[in-house]
């Protein structure tokens, strides 16, 4: 984008802001071993997240976001954070590391981060399904939208 | 920085801040004191209130000054309620968009005194129709609220003819007029208003002060309890410094209404005709019935905060009525109550100029946002789904 991307904002940690305003691993992946898509467009928040799983590693991630600035910040660092990883480790990806990692979010953002580590295991999800890999259904429950009424 | 959030305050004129410091100055006595510190202080603000009434054409027995727009449609309200009461009316008709100080008031009294509320359809175009206010009000009607120009999509309603209306009927009209006091010909007198709330901050005034205007004969609620201020109907020592700010502000925003008005229009029309070319968006609120500093669109796609975080980042200040903003969880109940669907309601971007803007801002904002829109919906899913049609455009 042709536009000026640096800004500080009081509402958010410099960290948020960085990775909504240059936000890493935008984008889709064709032939992805798994994706994962959680939200709601009438709650105001999607993620998709493809993942590239090699040998029980994920090599590459791709996200795209529609969601206010701590919606995009939040999937860009989760897939930061499993950029490289093992899927046992992808797993154990919870919303509170990525609200650390981003040095904390407003409380009425923290939804955002729970969004990221969905987003994240309904891919690892996906791609054990269309792997035939048993799992524990008990590890991918997800969490209701009580946070929005219009679900 | 381009400052196009004028509908959620204004910068407080040079005027109205020498008037404000001058005055707590001068009449920093209590209007309530017998002495002349203090009398001094009340025959500033008696004056003010005159002023203010010949500006507003009522009497300046008429104007209560309060807090701010929210007191008084609190008080507005609770006014007309209490006193139909005991004349056996318990129904209110107001409309789908009103400001929450309004809806929220009518919720509490629904559950405190067991009234009914009807609320006005305000259509796609944000225009109540006439007609379907006079099927409304029955023999029960204690009160029409509605309001002057609506906050966020700065529609203009017939206020003329639902006056009439009210006069007619017998009914007690209350208006919000906070967005048109001080921008629109506003007239106590000549629109049959029974009770008008205005704030200062919204035309160049200072913040903590507005008025409610309470025809003669109507008996005001009394809100806040413990003085005789204000003719005994609101208690606390009265904000003078602010009250004459106040005045000055609105004398000069009524002065230079239609000077203000030939600058705003063509600035506006421009944003809405250059905006509006972006694809899959739309104005929202009737073109022609519409302050003359207010935009509102709708963008397909995207998400209102993170549209306003990137504006703010290209030094443009904005507002939206995506719920992110708010911190509450739904869209904006206005963009709901003109039909926008959830999903377009969130991506929806307010600007609303003052007689501050300039030709330049406008230009800035016309070249930095399709660029702003079209860069978040190449990270949306949503909009990957709707080009790919998967989902339908809705706009």
């Amino acid at each position: 984008m042709a536009i000026n991307l640096t800004s500080s904002n009081p509402l958010y940690s410099p960290a948020v802001m960085d990775h909504f305003l240059h936000p890493r691993n935008v984008g889709e992946l064709e032939n992805a071993s798994g994706v994962g898509e959680v939200g709601n467009a009438k709650c105001g928040d999607i993620m998709k997240i493809y993942l590239q799983i090699d040998d029980g590693i994920v090599t590459d991630v791709k996200f795209n976001t529609f969601g206010c600035g701590s919606a995009i910040a939040a999937s860009s660092m989760a897939t930061e954070m499993i950029k490289g990883k093992p899927l046992d480790d992808v797993l154990e990806l919870t919303n509170k590391a990525v609200v650390e990692a981003l040095g904390g979010l407003p409380p009425h953002k923290v939804h955002c981060s729970v969004l990221a580590e969905e987003a994240v295991k309904a891919a690892v999800k996906d791609y054990y399904d269309k792997n035939g890999i048993a799992y524990d259904p008990e590890q991918f429950k997800e969490a209701s939208c009580d946070h929005c009424h219009v679900g | 920085m381009i400052y196009a959030d004028n509908a959620a305050t204004t910068r407080m004129s040079e005027h109205a801040l020498q008037v404000y410091i001058e005055s707590a100055n001068q009449h920093w006595g209590n209007p309530s004191s017998l002495h002349l510190t203090g009398q001094t202080a009340k025959a500033a603000m008696e004056d003010a209130r005159a002023r203010i009434a010949t500006l507003l054409h009522c009497d300046p027995r008429e104007v209560y000054f309060t807090s701010g727009g929210s007191e008084s449609d609190n008080q507005a309200i609770r006014t007309a309620v209490m006193s139909g009461l005991k004349k056996g009316k318990n129904h209110v008709v107001s409309t789908k968009f009103e400001h929450h100080a309004i809806l929220h008031t009518l919720t509490q009294l629904e559950k405190e005194q067991g009234i009914r509320v009807t609320l006005l359809d305000v259509h796609e175009d944000g225009l109540i129709r006439p007609e379907e206010l006079r099927e409304a009000i029955t023999e029960e009607t204690a009160l029409v609220s509605i309001m002057y120009a609506n906050n966020e999509i700065g529609t203009i309603q017939p206020i003329h003819e639902i006056g009439k209306i009210c006069r007619e009927k017998k009914v007690l009209f209350h208006t919000d007029a906070v967005q048109a006091a001080g921008i629109l010909d506003v007239d106590f007198a000549r629109d049959d208003i029974d009770m008008l709330s205005l704030s200062a901050h919204k035309f160049h005034g200072p913040k903590g002060v507005g008025a409610l205007l309470i025809r003669r004969g109507v008996v005001p609620y009394t809100l806040i309890n413990g003085g005789a201020q204000e003719r005994g109907k609101r208690a606390g020592t009265e904000n003078v410094p602010g009250i004459l700010a106040m005045a000055a502000a609105l004398e000069d925003a009524v002065r230079d209404r239609e000077a203000k008005t030939a600058h705003l229009l063509p600035l506006r029309d421009r944003l809405i005709d250059q905006l509006t070319k972006i694809p899959h968006s739309a104005l929202n609120g009737d073109r022609e019935h519409r302050l003359p500093g207010n935009v509102n669109l709708c963008f397909e796609g995207i998400e209102g905060e993170s549209l306003l975080l990137l504006l703010d980042a290209n030094g443009i200040e904005a507002s939206s009525g995506s719920a992110c903003t708010s911190g509450s969880l739904d869209p904006s109940h206005v963009l709901l109550a003109i039909g926008r669907p959830h999903e377009v309601a969130h991506g929806s971007l307010r600007l609303s100029l003052s007689g501050e803007n300039t030709a330049e801002d406008v230009e800035k904002i016309c070249e930095i946002l399709p660029q702003v829109v079209e860069y978040l919906r190449s990270i949306s899913p949503v909009w990957k789904d709707l080009e790919s049609g998967k989902a339908e455009h809705r706009l």
